[in-house]
């Protein structure tokens, strides 16, 4: 991982100004900044109802925003034409919080879908790097010709994940993750997430519940609380935060197990 | 977007070195894929090769795939070969996602005779099964009813109404308008028919005993088969589909009891009504047809209808529609049952709910057109 201080250096993956995205009358997002590094797993927490999601799907564009500014890989989102926009969006990969796959499909040509409407590219070699995602994942080959209500909660994900890797993007969203997973099986998710993203060099924006995926794979994390980020920075940062709403999160009664734990296995090691 | 795959070739004895350049990504598919066969292409009949990608600037999984492909094809082919100087992160990509042999996917091996007496002797359990677990529905649906009648107080008597409502007054006006349409062309063909014998007069009696006897049972029941039987397979399959229907059964409360029976009822009480509404459209329909056509006043088509009909002709069709209920509700509700997780799932059982029901009701008619010539009524 690299250091906090390094990373101020690198290339802002993701950059939010100033964001409002509201419905009706009501503000959802006021004046919201955000950075994303290159490289990074970013952690991005907040209460349900605070709308992580709603800001997760404003930076994808499927919900429009009142005013600010996004920029992807250093690009204006409103400044683009639809020809680089589409450009933009072949960078990433998303992978949604209940899998979204297409049912009508198997898994396969899940994964084949984005690589046959984007990419030249021959069956054969269509047909080997699909199966070399869906094992990259760590699915089963018999899994590649399943339909997705074939399988379980656990492969959905991982089959979701395998799409959203299709066109080997720089930058992945994941909506919750690990949410619905056994404690092993999520364990198990957060290790592949590293994996992927060291070996794909990937940048993760996640959005997450999940305290143990916080702790164990992000480099940095962010809280949304009041339609702004309240924090951002390393896990050591948010314990010493002390806005009562981090307060409560980092320091509540199943975050201390976690922290106990984890300073514990420190000592041992 | 980006820089092509690049790559040029020394050979020096029998060994062969490429010097991989640009940048090996999925954007430039096409040209990667070629690129990658030239390679064995150049390298093939050499005794070693070397596959140099230094000058790589970007490669991702389908980079690393390829080139690695391409290495592993001349290692089968006797060509030993090597890939040198990759960067760190390279290294990992190609051992991540180097090349590995898949199973080359099972051929389905097409139409054969076999395929087609499988295919057949499937469906053919299949519509036993229908049978059987239809009479099983209902004889569920007849235990659910007597319940029902056993303690009237603990009958859902909202929910009825409610599909009263949905299933009965809400078709009023798509019924009444199709069964007058019908009505109208019924008269028009049938004076336009008969006038070629001079007994225009007799389309009275077609109309009159057509829409009594077969037309306006048979159409309602059509319509409200394709309304309000997918709407019932629809709301049933979507609770199942969301669990909901388990979360009635472990709180001891039977989805027989509580969503099929109000609808089957509500349905047998609609359908006679709306079967009545049905006739006096269409015979409208045609005393107006008539009246145009065949100058036939409504005074004169009114005593001719008198004569024409009896009482036993409407009730025929009359006595038919609470029968066409039960089995479109029943249909629909069973069906609904049949749903799984998925929504195509929904999608395939309302499909086959509505074409089923129109079979079934079908075959009813002509059943009791059967029973009823038996018992010459």
């Amino acid at each position: 991982m690299l250091a906090a201080a390094d990373r101020q250096h690198t290339e802002a993956v993701i950059r939010v100004r100033d964001l409002v995205v509201g419905f009706g009358d009501r503000l959802v997002m006021r004046g919201l900044d955000l950075d994303v590094w290159r490289g990074e797993v970013l952690g991005f927490v907040g209460g349900s109802g605070q709308g992580k999601s709603v800001l997760t799907r404003t930076i994808l564009g499927l919900v429009p925003k009142r005013s600010g500014v996004i920029e992807l890989f250093g690009r204006n989102l409103d400044a683009c034409s639809d020809l680089e926009r589409q450009a933009i969006e072949r960078r990433y990969g998303v992978m949604f919080q209940g899998g979204a796959l297409f049912s009508g499909l198997t898994v396969k040509q899940n994964v084949q879908m984005p690589m046959r409407e984007h990419l030249e590219l021959s069956p054969r070699l269509m047909d080997e790097l699909a199966l070399l995602k869906i094992e990259l994942v760590g699915l089963p080959r018999d899994a590649a010709d399943k339909f997705p209500s074939e399988l379980s909660g656990g492969m959905i994900k991982r089959a979701a994940l395998a799409r959203a890797l299709a066109l080997d993007p720089d930058l992945v969203f994941l909506d919750e993750p690990t949410s619905g997973l056994d404690p092993i099986g999520a364990a198990e998710f957060d290790q592949l997430i590293q994996t992927l993203q060291r070996t794909l060099g990937l940048t993760v924006f996640m959005v997450t519940h999940d305290l143990d995926s916080l702790y164990a794979i992000c480099d940095r994390i962010a809280a949304l609380a009041d339609g702004k980020v309240i924090a951002a920075g390393t896990l050591d940062d948010m314990l010493k935060a002390d806005h009562p709403w981090l307060r409560a999160y980092f320091h509540g009664k199943r975050a201390r197990a976690i922290v106990a734990g984890e300073s514990a296995a420190q000592v041992g090691g | 977007m980006s820089a092509k795959p690049e790559f040029s070739i020394d050979r020096s004895g029998g060994e062969t070195r490429m010097r991989l350049g640009g940048s090996w990504t999925l954007d430039a598919g096409a040209d990667m894929e070629r690129s990658s066969e030239r390679l064995v292409g150049a390298a093939a009949g050499g005794q070693a090769a070397v596959i140099d990608i230094g000058g790589v600037e970007r490669m991702d999984t389908g980079g690393a795939w390829l080139i690695d492909r391409a290495r592993t094809t001349l290692e089968t082919a006797g060509v030993s070969s090597s890939i040198v100087n990759a960067r760190p992160d390279q290294a990992i990509l190609l051992q991540e996602a180097g090349w590995r042999a898949f199973d080359a996917p099972k051929k389905s091996s097409g139409l054969s005779l076999v395929d087609m007496l499988v295919d057949l002797g499937e469906s053919v359990a299949n519509a036993g099964g229908d049978f059987v677990a239809g009479v099983a529905f209902l004889g569920a649906s007849v235990v659910g009813l007597g319940r029902a009648f056993a303690h009237p107080l603990r009958f859902r008597f909202t929910s009825l109404v409610y599909h009263l409502e949905s299933f009965g007054l809400r078709s009023v006006p798509i019924i009444l308008l199709i069964n007058f349409l019908v009505g109208c062309i019924v008269a028009q063909q049938g004076i336009f028919q008969l006038r070629y014998f001079g007994a225009e007069a007799f389309a009275v009696d077609l109309i009159g005993i057509l829409i009594l006897r077969e037309l306006g049972v048979l159409l309602t029941s059509i319509m409200i088969a394709g309304r309000s039987g997918s709407a019932i397979t629809a709301e049933i399959g979507s609770m199942k589909m969301r669990e909901e229907i388990d979360a009635l059964t472990v709180m001891g409360l039977s989805p027989m009891d509580v969503l099929v029976i109000p609808r089957l009822i509500a349905l047998i009480i609609a359908m006679p009504l709306l079967t009545f509404l049905a006739d006096m459209a269409a015979i409208f329909g045609g005393m107006l047809v008539s009246w145009i056509y065949a100058g036939l006043g409504p005074e004169a088509f009114l005593t001719r209808l008198q004569n024409a009909i009896a009482m036993n002709t409407f009730l025929v069709g009359l006595i038919k529609a609470p029968f066409m209920a039960l089995v479109i509700a029943l249909v629909g509700a069973m069906e609904g049952m049949r749903v799984e997780g998925s929504a195509e799932s929904l999608g395939r059982q309302v499909t086959a709910s509505v074409v089923k029901a129109i079979f079934m009701v079908i075959v009813v008619d002509g059943l009791f057109a059967m029973f009823f010539a038996t018992i010459e009524y």
